[in-house]
């Protein structure tokens, strides 16, 4: 079980990563990979809302299964993840406000990043029980967290870099994204 | 890899396998036209079900947990100047705005923002306008390398701490300025400098923040009020003698600066020179005497660069 479990979250986090293997989430990863600050705290609330979502969207497809509409899945899980990221945003500035001050700028944009409905509907895909569902939900969360600290940091290096001006901002933040995911490739070798 | 419980494509074989049960892309010759309308009808009414019920839970939630945001936080933001210096002591414009409106803070405790900025924020509150008292960061230390002796020679890296690891800092003089710049690198505005080793505050440049003070190791640097123009460059409490043999420009406390001010508004503590900013007149008498002339005039901060200093 928890030999599953570790190989799942490896499998997350390096070999299936959602960025850098399975392009997902491209849209936050290019645009708060500014600053390593802002991007640790856009990666915890990549990791909180995945997990929610994967707990939640499980038991949803339970209903759906139940009902015999699975292939409604996609649209379902849209709806739910939305709500989630509503409520756990109002949640938050009701209950824990500090939590809510550091990750209140990146919850909105959460809503729309399909990294947490591709991280659901793996999860159907893969037929995982509830705790696998959460485990990987928070391994994916991870893998995302990891992929936009290590471009963010290699975006900060390339601020007091010497770029030749057709390459400055967003082309050379591509190659550079390009280059990690290449590497990432090297992973896929991994397997359990 | 982990192996999946229904294989690989589940989802195509399962809707592959409704549509060919149901009919949907058949005309239907069995079951009635009925249950093909319910086919459509069931999904639709389950995913707008979930639609509406998700939404009136949103609704409830955000009537829970509503939190009241007073008006008033987002328009003090907006006349704060935005520069998160901490000279109010809160964590940032955001923060201060808050605890003014939580009745935490006064109005006048925004350095950089000045009376201008306090009299919006007064205006906001509806309460009377406090004058904020401009002030500026001063170094009390004038013992250039020139001046002040060294008790060895520091080539170690440039930072004040370090040094004063190595017994006390380089300066013979124990409340001496090191003058590796450790207040230089704690000013966001870029209003302190480095000059033949004792750090120098531009006044315009200085919105009173105080992040320089704590930073300085030695307390050297304290906020003043800007109208105030003779300051006392020096915070060395040692004896006339002692001082002499380690500085050229420390105060002696010899006390002729005292007994020469017009109003009185100087005082001899510890061996040093002290002036009371309420009773200072600007006369410069203390200045002209001073033996040491460590009592030195710098320019009156004119208000006008204050407001133009918010308004950027």
């Amino acid at each position: 079980m928890f030999a599953n479990l570790f190989a799942l979250s490896v499998g997350a986090i390096l070999i299936e990563n959602f960025v850098l293997v399975q392009f997902m989430g491209i849209c936050p990863f290019l645009g708060v990979s500014k600053k390593v600050e802002t991007a640790t705290g856009m990666g915890l609330a990549v990791i909180f809302v995945m997990a929610c979502a994967s707990v939640i969207t499980y038991f949803v497809y339970m209903l759906l299964e139940l009902l015999e509409i699975e292939y409604l899945q996609t649209i379902a899980f849209i709806l739910v993840i939305a709500v989630l990221v509503q409520f756990v945003e109002m949640f938050l500035k009701k209950a824990v406000p500090t939590l809510y001050n550091s990750l209140g700028i990146y919850l909105p944009l959460i809503t729309t990043n399909c990294a947490v409905l591709g991280v659901a509907l793996l999860n159907v895909t893969k037929g995982l029980n509830l705790i696998g569902s959460l485990v990987y939900g928070t391994m994916a969360g991870v893998g995302f967290t990891l992929a936009i600290i290590l471009l963010a940091g290699v975006r900060e290096r390339l601020e007091s870099s010497d770029i030749p001006d057709f390459l400055k901002g967003m082309p050379i933040t591509l190659i550079a994204a390009g280059l990690l995911s290449v590497a990432f490739m090297g992973f896929s070798g991994l397997s359990f | 890899m982990l192996k999946n419980a229904h294989g690989q494509n589940n989802l195509l074989s399962l809707l592959a396998l409704r549509i060919r049960e149901n009919s949907l892309l058949f005309v239907p010759t069995q079951s009635g036209g009925m249950e093909i309308i319910m086919d459509f009808i069931f999904p639709v009414a389950i995913i707008g079900g979930m639609g509406l019920i998700f939404g009136a839970l949103l609704a409830i939630a955000s009537k829970k947990f509503a939190v009241k945001v007073d008006e008033r936080v987002p328009m003090i933001i907006d006349v704060l100047p935005g520069a998160n210096c901490g000279g109010c002591g809160y964590a940032g414009c955001a923060a201060y705005a808050e605890a003014i409106v939580k009745g935490e803070a006064k109005s006048n405790c925004c350095p950089s923002g000045g009376s201008a900025v306090a009299a919006k924020i007064a205006g906001i509150m509806g309460t009377d306008a406090l004058e904020v008292v401009p002030k500026v960061a001063r170094v009390m230390c004038s013992g250039t390398n020139e001046c002040a002796k060294s008790k060895y020679i520091y080539d170690g890296e440039t930072d004040c701490y370090s040094a004063l690891k190595l017994g006390g800092g380089q300066k013979s003089c124990v409340y001496g300025c090191l003058g590796l710049g450790s207040c230089v690198k704690a000013c966001d505005r870029d209003a302190i400098s480095i000059v033949n080793g004792v750090a120098v505050v531009d006044r315009d440049k200085c919105g009173a923040c105080g992040q320089c003070v704590s930073a300085c190791p030695k307390n050297l640097i304290e906020l003043c009020n800007a109208d105030i123009s003779y300051m006392v460059s020096c915070n060395s409490k040692d004896k006339g003698k002692k001082v002499k043999t380690v500085c050229d420009v420390g105060c002696i406390g010899c006390g002729i600066c005292a007994k020469v001010c017009l109003a009185e508004a100087i005082t001899i503590v510890d061996n040093l020179a002290i002036i009371n900013p309420e009773k200072c007149a600007n006369c410069g008498m203390c200045a002209e005497k001073c033996p040491q002339k460590i009592i030195k005039f710098e320019s009156v901060q004119e208000l006008e660069d204050v407001d133009e200093f918010v308004r950027v």
